[in-house]
């Protein structure tokens, strides 16, 4: 899958080099052509919609055909979709060349730098004038799309939340079930009852146990805990839980002038993955760079890891081969669980010929008819609590419990995703930052300080 | 150095063009024209035209998505002149470069030369350059997985003959750098080693017999004969292979920063001047600094490949 994916990135960056060359002629022979064709639903149009989540194509594809049939007969809605990396370098290149989708799915840490740009339309005078109810979501969602200008540039479409993602063979040999996850607690210092658990999971090369004499932590068979993936800024499915948890939040606010990175909360939080690597209970960041993190915990090279809702499908499909239930986020010093809440949403972009129709999309995507199609897939949760229901009947009835993931929402332990303008440059500044900690090449109380005022400095430009 | 110009000796016996000669010449360029017209349209388009406008855009602050940008002056070179990453990048590029064009010409060398003195089999020839027909992104992957610290054949292999643990290639921020230009270095060598044997055909067998005559042992006629002989062509060939491996890019866009992380990494151990222009114009939207960063990199080049030619003295020949 990974070559394909390689291989098709290449495929894009050769069409990328032609996009830029045509740009260049496009420069130098015309200037660009203004006229906007008529906003009209009278004549038959075609709206080009991007998604990069495979597993969800078909049930909107499904809410194309409805919403043809049954809502706006003149709009046929194409969709096209791209894998991750691909998505987004595509979209830079067709927003660059004048090509870009009408609507497409947008993401919280990519939008500002679009809504900066000025590549995306405003929602307001749409939302307005056909009343569409923005608190019908899940409370935030629909906020987290507006500018501090008071522009909304989505409508939400999902939501996701994070939990433990526990190896039910392994709990058993290790005599631990998923409720001593459910009830534990942890702490950057010993790692508390959680990071208990976490030594009794972790198994060395001649199947002695990290809490037992004699463990070997530079032989270890199966680690306790494995990473997700490389921590980055924010750490969505790997640090951020625990981070906040210790009662750290990257920003104050969305859309702020500095963030907190070089809180001591989050200093000491990364500190303390970096020695429990050392210490052999969690995977080596090298194995998870060079595998990843969820190959690692599907081939038994971990007995735990944390994910996202988005991963349900792929962890408990009918491919594979480890036996897997979800546990809650352990209990952090400040006394509660915390999960970082992240929404999908929809955006309309200025390259739309037809906004009038692309605001259609957009609008049905964002009601309950879509949302109970997707729901319904047990794909994803979607925005609107009803769906969301829906979505969960469907994963109880494919016997996977969900809850762990629902939970934060029901109980509003969640926090949410940082929005900045910067978010590229930040990733730029704290990402290699965290790889060196991890390695131990370099302790969080020296390292992070100076990328935080870095970040300071990017932000307060 | 030969005394006497051939040129000045040249234009002195050359007989005077009669008016029908000079009248045939200007009537071929009407001809000539329609034939260099298809590559000065490419040219143009894909090469003049791009040059001027990336100049151009190094002094605004072009946006890339947002496709617009104002006039900035030299806003962009003082922030450059600053740019603690630009240097970075350049330093790293530079470890890259010695590495790569170091290992890859010593190679090539040798095998140009068993090429020219002990087979001439096309077989082997063409063997020798089947690394460089394979397209990048297959050898960056094919060499990403065989050199995996978990699941890798080369090191499962290199632990079976004994070699311990740490046997990350690419995860190691000491070990990227080399293991990517060992990996190029591979995949290129069979093509500058053809080069090099093509100006090896030019170096007159007689020579080798003579030297052969009196006795000299086949590394003696290597060292005495082959190295001075060729050098005009290998002057050439650095200079070819030393700006592209100035340009090493897909390599480490493919290779490195594992599953989901930003190419250059680990820490940025393998974020060369390629992938921090790349990074600016695609991942910060910035493409007017990644315009001044890669006119810079065409000025450096620019120097490097001026002293290559004027050290090697490229335009002259031994042979003479």
């Amino acid at each position: 899958m990974e070559e394909i994916s390689n291989m098709l990135r290449e495929i894009k960056k050769l069409r990328l080099l032609a996009v830029l060359a045509a740009m260049a002629l496009a420069a130098a022979a015309c200037g660009s052509d203004g006229d906007d064709a008529a906003a009209s639903l009278d004549e038959p149009v075609t709206i080009d919609y991007w998604l990069w989540d495979g597993n969800q194509q078909p049930f909107y594809e499904t809410c194309a055909a409805d919403f043809t049939a049954n809502v706006q007969p003149n709009v046929t809605v194409n969709i096209e979709q791209f894998g991750w990396g691909d998505y987004w370098t595509g979209l830079t290149a067709a927003f660059a060349s004048d090509s870009a989708p009408d609507v497409f799915t947008d993401h919280l840490a990519r939008y500002p730098e679009f809504v900066e740009s000025g590549v995306l339309v405003s929602l307001n005078d749409f939302v307005e004038r056909d009343g569409v109810d923005v608190n019908q979501y899940f409370p935030g969602l629909a906020e987290l799309w507006t500018s501090p200008d008071g522009d909304r540039f989505g409508l939400p479409k999902d939501f996701d939340t994070i939990a433990m993602v526990l190896n039910t063979d392994m709990l058993a040999d290790a005599g631990i079930s998923v409720d001593d996850f459910n009830n534990a607690t942890w702490n950057p210092q010993d790692g508390g009852t959680w990071g208990e658990l976490i030594q009794r999971l972790t198994i060395d090369a001649n199947g002695v146990r990290g809490n037992e004499d004699g463990f070997d932590s530079s032989n270890v068979a199966v680690y306790g805990f494995g990473l997700e993936g490389n921590f980055g800024a924010f750490g969505q499915t790997t640090f951020s839980a625990f981070a906040a948890s210790n009662g750290y939040q990257a920003t104050d606010e969305p859309w702020a002038d500095s963030a907190n990175f070089g809180d001591e909360a989050l200093i000491e939080t990364i500190q303390w993955f970096a020695d429990w690597i050392a210490a052999g209970y969690i995977t080596p960041i090298e194995d998870v760079e060079s595998l990843g993190g969820t190959t690692i915990f599907q081939n038994g090279g971990a007995a735990t890891q944390t994910n996202g809702s988005w991963m349900i499908s792929t962890l408990s499909g009918d491919a594979t081969e480890v036996p897997v239930e979800y546990g809650a986020l352990p209990v952090g010093p400040i006394g509660e669980r915390r999960s970082m809440f992240n929404g999908l949403a929809d955006s309309i972009t200025t390259s739309a010929e037809n906004p009038e129709a692309a605001w259609e999309w957009v609008k049905y995507m964002a009601s309950p008819a879509c949302q109970e199609v997707v729901g319904g897939g047990a794909v994803v949760f979607p925005a609107i609590p009803s769906a969301a229901d829906i979505a969960e009947a469907a994963h109880a009835s494919n016997g996977v419990d969900v809850s762990a993931f629902k939970v934060h929402v029901d109980e509003g332990t969640t926090f949410l995703f940082p929005i900045t303008d910067s978010a590229s440059r930040i990733e730029d500044a704290m990402g290699p930052v965290m790889q060196q900690i991890l390695r131990n090449e370099g302790t969080a109380a020296d390292l992070i300080p100076p990328a935080a005022e870095e970040i300071n400095s990017i932000l307060g430009s | 150095m030969t005394a006497v110009s051939p040129d000045v000796g040249a234009s002195e016996t050359r007989p005077k063009p009669s008016g029908k000669k000079v009248q045939n010449l200007t009537g071929g360029w009407p001809v000539a024209f329609w034939f260099l017209l298809p590559s000065m349209v490419g040219f143009l388009v894909f090469f003049l035209l791009p040059t001027i406008r990336g100049f151009y855009l190094s002094f605004t602050d072009w946006n890339l998505i947002g496709n617009n940008g104002k006039f900035i002056g030299l806003e962009n070179y003082e922030k450059l002149a600053g740019d603690d990453q630009f240097y970075a990048s350049m330093w790293r590029t530079l470890k890259y470069v010695v590495i790569n064009i170091g290992s890859q010409t010593v190679i090539a060398v040798l095998i140009a030369s068993m090429m020219d003195r002990l087979t001439r089999s096309s077989v082997i020839r063409g063997a020798l350059l089947l690394p460089w027909l394979m397209p990048n992104v297959v050898v960056a992957l094919l060499w990403l997985w065989m050199l995996d610290g978990s699941i890798g054949v080369v090191t499962e292999f290199l632990k079976f003959i004994g070699f311990s643990d740490d046997l990350a290639f690419f995860t190691d921020t000491g070990k990227v750098i080399p293991t990517i230009a060992a990996i190029n270095t591979w995949k290129y060598m069979g093509y500058t080693a053809l080069l090099m044997f093509a100006g090896l055909q030019t170096i007159p067998g007689t020579v080798y017999e003579a030297a052969a005559m009196d006795g000299a042992t086949e590394f003696q006629m290597f060292r005495k004969i082959t190295l001075p002989l060729m050098r005009p062509v290998l002057a050439l060939v650095l200079v070819i292979t030393m700006i592209g491996s100035f340009q090493v890019f897909d390599t480490v866009l493919v290779a490195t920063g594992g599953f989901g992380g930003q190419p250059g990494g680990p820490v940025n151990a393998s974020k060369v001047i390629y992938l921090y222009i790349y990074q600016n114009a695609f991942n910060f939207n910035d493409l007017g600094y990644a315009a001044a960063l890669s006119v810079i990199l065409v000025l450096i080049l620019i120097i490097v490949t001026f002293f290559q030619l004027k050290l090697l003295r490229a335009g002259e020949s031994d042979l003479a």
